[in-house]
């Protein structure tokens, strides 16, 4: 051990200079940088890698029509690697180092929490792509998914009317579920609705049949269903296998779109309601379009979802303030973003001034039993984006926050 | 009432998922001292067998043989070298487990994969559906399989006796290779079958393995090294503690519960339920 | 004698002196982390290299001293009377008392290293004296980590859920996004490391660790001797479990986030394999290989994401079959190859 501790020493300072290399020049004069921030490895890949593909479509596309600014796009693509850390560490390099005019990326509440420190710090921008539990809203990030009031509130006019009363609340163990379903209890209270129970389950549980139990027994009208990735795989199968039907007992999922269906099993799930904003089948010229270059870039037989069109449009919205602003610049860009209006595939999208969110149309889709989604009920118009839920009554104790 | 009554047989139902994901480690684990983290990846291979040939029936003596062949690779390439360094082989595994799920990611995509169930499992006795009456029927199979291989065949009667003292079974002439090499194939097959039963109730994914890894391992803690009725009445008794703990609490807190109560179970009983005693000094 | 401390010293030199110089703020938070991850290593390599205590679960301890540091941060930023953001929006409206004495940083510090000690000396007390050991011991210690984990997460209120803590602004007073900081704090970690690395070479050289090496090798034998391989062994592990907690500590105002998925089965698992990577034999082998397995998972995982588990797997495959004494053991061959 003692011979060798010169070479360690060595070692040791190889890695230290390693560390210093790797700088890169800045981005010429007719390029501008954007930085893409995804989980490419771990759990969240497979849902994250989509997203990136929608925002690589995106850049590609704005490129070919002339890009923005007279300028092209290049995107610097980071793996999150479904660690948090790892993201503030990207995000960090992201911004020093390749000195990009904005990112696009996160998807769980997690990664967005770990990233929101550093795009204030250095002042940048984040377009953030997924529905979210709400309650927050950071003067440096966009945010093209969904709000509280967008989807969950929505889901659960939906469940009104079809003269649902008695819910059970199923989620993982998360920020999400469990804010969805405090959000859940408030309305419950002040619309006369009764919550039979409220279960939470480890991330990536896959023994439900406890559970399964619980909720046959409850014999609740609905279930609303804030559980994450493989854990719906087994839930639906349990439930299924215990003989409950979507037509008796609904379980409305609000993290389940078009990619899942077909690892849970189209025979599992067919029937019943999830609730989004855009579904692959939304009926817009936008969407055909969208759908139809999505389909020719990556395969025929790949499907598009909420998230990945969220961050299509993401991609869209900021190339629309660049050039409403005149500048890639942060803060020119922040003041140019509010009013914005584009019609996407989701329909027409507004980005609001006060919280940096968008204005979009709610939609309750039934799933069929060609793995796609059918809608069944929408707001009618884009609902203003409110994440500290401050248009509604019942939901004062909720938002302590601001 | 009927609530609390039911958890009983979903107890069992656990227990028999849990027996079957640890029957396999029994024999790896509790008769060779080899830690195999790779053996999720195992059960992980045996569910892909399912995907693939899109039946469960002829999948299972499929998947027993695949599982059981990419064990045996194991163990000839690069596990025999490690024995008596069991905590060597678990950081080896580990690297073979990360290789075979990116591998399954590359083969097959990272999104879940669907397996139909047959339909002749659709339906249920009161609170189990068939499916879980046919795991719990394939894991008391698998019990009973593993019993007579062990104490009613000459390689099997064998196998224990390397178990109990591997130079003695080596010097009264047992080939203590050929042995080593049965063992993890039979105990990585299991592992596939085990992998089939499951597409019935979980995911079918690169990470499916991670899923069930920890409490397969404390199954056959619980059970004790090398002790089948031990991994029996192990699995058992923690499918009901989870049953019930679930139950009255969360499953969060569950699993939690389980665990303490493992720990104090092992300051009772230190080596499991059953020892093998032995006068090795080590 | 100055032979023998030259290596290290050169070492030092590059670490204090020349590392602050050359490298870019962002890339010197980068070492720092993986110099807290060394800490750890450090820890690792006394109770499984010198102890053959393979702990899985040090996770758990580095979780216990990252927490403890968090929930100081957050309060000191929260003021007298505030809570946390995270409390707010989980709808925690008044402190919980678990959270009060965190107030303080003499006892925030101070509970970062000692919550994992007393914690080890528990679960040590329990299972080495029932003569829990090798496999048992690191399936048990690896459920500990899967169960800390779960309680972690399901205890939002109070942790933060998966989510963790993060948004961290200010340390004794001084601003976190300062570079000038995070140099400070470099140098702070790189100096805890030295020290530790010292006093744990010191351990090993002594009597006692001759004797824990010989609990490693003979457990029962040493027992006969009239010794107690239960005391030693729980000494060890509570040492390695104190360096845990520290590096935890350090490793929130440098990283800037702690949460469950830095103390879970994988990565506790990770940096027992890093350690395995750079000789488990040698402490600076421990250190060594955290440093280089952080900075190969940060530049692969640059280059080509998708690469980093099959280089990963590869890795430790052919270190476990190859060179069980990882690089140290390597080199050292190399170096007698060549003056015989």
């Amino acid at each position: 051990m003692r011979i060798s501790r010169p070479i360690v020493a060595a070692l040791l300072a190889l890695a230290l200079a390693a560390c210093g290399s790797g700088a890169e020049p800045a981005a010429s004069s007719s390029e501008i940088k954007v930085g893409l921030l995804h989980s490419l490895s771990g759990t969240m890949a497979i849902s994250e890698v989509t997203v990136r593909d929608a925002e690589l479509l995106a850049i590609e596309e704005i490129n070919k029509a002339g890009g923005v600014l007279g300028k092209k796009l290049v995107p610097v693509v980071e793996d999150g690697a479904s660690d948090w850390p790892t993201f503030a560490e990207k995000a960090t390099k992201l911004i020093r180092q390749d000195k990009v005019a904005t990112v696009f990326g996160g998807w769980t509440s997690a990664s967005r929490k770990a990233m929101l420190p550093v795009f204030e710090r250095y002042k940048a921008l984040l377009w953030y792509p997924v529905q979210y539990e709400g309650l927050e809203s950071s003067p440096y990030i966009f945010y093209t998914g969904a709000t509280t009031n967008q989807q969950i509130i929505p889901g659960l006019d939906y469940l009104k009317e079809q003269g649902k009363k008695k819910l059970f609340l199923v989620g993982s163990d998360y920020v999400f579920p469990r804010t969805a379903n405090k959000i859940i209890k408030a309305y419950a209270a002040a619309n006369g609705m009764e919550i039979l129970g409220e279960e939470y389950t480890p991330l990536g549980h896959t023994e439900y049949s406890t559970l399964v139990n619980k909720v046959v027994q409850a014999k609740p009208d609905a279930v609303f269903n804030t559980l994450n990735g493989d854990s719906n795989v087994a839930f639906f199968k349990q439930l299924k296998s215990a003989g409950a039907t979507a037509e008796a007992m609904p379980v409305l999922s609000v993290s389940i779109a078009e990619e899942e269906v077909t690892g849970i099993g189209v025979d599992n799930i067919a029937g019943h309601p999830v609730a989004w904003n855009y579904y692959q089948t939304t009926e817009t010229p936008a969407n055909e379009a969208f759908v139809k270059a999505y389909k020719a870039k990556y395969g025929a037989n790949k499907v598009t979802s909420d998230p990945m069109e969220a961050g299509y449009n993401a991609v869209y919205l900021w190339a629309e303030a660049v050039k409403k602003a005149g500048s890639t610049d942060v803060a020119a860009v922040k003041k140019a973003a509010p009013g914005i209006a584009l019609e996407r595939p989701e329909g027409l999208v507004i980005i609001d001034g006060e919280n940096q969110h968008m204005y979009k149309t709610a939609r309750i889709g039934i799933i069929q039993p060609d793995g796609l989604i059918k809608q069944v009920w929408d707001s009618g118009k884009p609902i203003k984006p409110d994440p500290y839920l401050k248009g509604y009554p019942w939901a004062a104790g909720l938002a302590a926050g601001q | 009432m009927a609530a609390f009554l039911n958890q009983l047989p979903i107890g069992l139902s656990i227990g028999a998922v849990l027996l079957l994901i640890a029957l396999g480690l029994t024999f790896t684990f509790g008769q060779m001292g080899v830690i195999n983290m790779a053996h999720g990846e195992f059960i992980m291979a045996g569910a892909y067998t399912a995907y693939l040939m899109g039946g469960l029936l002829p999948a299972l003596p499929v998947a027993f043989l695949v599982a059981g062949v990419m064990g045996l690779i194991l163990e000839r390439a690069a596990i025999r070298h490690f024995y008596g360094r069991p905590l060597d082989t678990l950081l080896l595994t580990w690297g073979v487990s990360l290789v075979l799920q990116q591998l399954a990611r590359d083969l097959f995509g990272a999104p879940n994969v669907q397996v139909p169930a047959p339909s002749w499992l659709a339906g249920g006795v009161g609170i189990l559906p068939y499916n879980r009456l046919f795991i719990m029927g394939l894991a008391v199979a698998g019990v009973v399989a593993v019993w007579v291989y062990l104490t009613r065949t000459g390689l099997g009667r064998r196998t224990q006796a390397v178990v109990q003292n591997r130079q003695l079974a080596a010097t009264s002439g047992i080939d203590t290779g050929r042995v080593d090499m049965l063992t993890f194939f039979i105990g990585s097959g299991l592992a596939g079958v085990a992998g089939v039963a499951l597409t019935l109730i979980g995911p079918v994914g690169p990470a499916l393995g991670t899923y069930y890894i920890v409490d397969a391992f404390l199954v056959v803690v619980a059970g004790g090294l090398g002790q089948l009725r031990g991994a029996v009445l192990a699995a058992v008794a923690l499918g009901l503690l989870n049953s019930y703990a679930e139950f009255w609490s969360d499953a969060s807190l569950a699993k939690v519960i389980v665990f303490a109560v493992i720990i104090a179970f092992l300051q009772v009983r230190p080596q499991g339920m059953f020892v093998l005693r032995s006068r090795v000094l080590t | 004698m100055i032979k023998r401390h030259l290596p290290f010293a050169t070492v030092a030199v590059i670490a204090l002196v020349a590392a602050p110089l050359l490298l870019e703020p962002f890339r010197l938070g980068l070492l720092a982390k993986y110099l807290c991850y060394a800490i750890v290593a450090l820890g690792i390599g006394l109770a499984w290299g010198q102890g053959g205590m393979l702990t899985l679960g040090q996770g758990v301890f580095f979780g216990l001293g990252g927490y403890s540091m968090a929930m100081y941060l957050k309060l000191n930023e929260a003021g007298p009377g505030g809570l946390p953001d995270f409390m707010v929006w989980s709808g925690v409206e008044k402190l919980p008392a678990l959270w009060a004495p965190f107030a303080s940083p003499v006892f925030a510090v101070g509970m970062a290293v000692l919550g994992p000690v007393l914690l080890a000396v528990l679960l040590g007390t329990l299972v080495f004296r029932q003569r829990v050991r090798g496999a048992y011991f690191a399936i048990l210690t690896q459920a500990l980590a899967a169960a800390m984990v779960i309680l972690l997460v399901g205890q939002q209120g109070l942790t933060g859920g998966t989510n963790g803590m993060t948004n961290f602004f200010e340390l004794f007073g001084q601003d976190l996004a300062d570079d000038s900081t995070q140099r400070g704090l470099y140098l702070v970690v790189a100096s805890v490391l030295g020290i530790l690395y010292l006093a744990t070479r010191q351990l090993v050289h002594s009597r006692y660790g001759r004797l824990l090496v010989a609990v490693r090798d003979g457990e029962d034998r040493v027992r006969f001797l009239g010794y107690d391989p239960a005391l030693v062994k729980t000494v060890t592990f509570a040492a390695s479990a104190g360096m845990a907690g520290l590096a935890g500590a350090l490793f929130v105002p440098v990283v800037g986030i702690i949460s469950p998925a830095l103390l879970g089965v994988v990565p506790s698992l990770e940096l027992v394999v890093a350690v395995a990577v750079g000789g488990r034999h040698a402490l600076a082998g421990a250190v060594l290989g955290a440093v280089v397995m952080g900075y190969a998972k940060t530049a692969f995982s640059e280059q080509f994401a998708d690469g980093w588990l099959y280089l990963q797997g590869a890795l430790f495959i052919l270190v476990m079959t190859l060179a069980p004494k990882g690089i140290v053991g390597v080199v050292g061959r190399l170096r007698r190859a060549r003056t015989t």
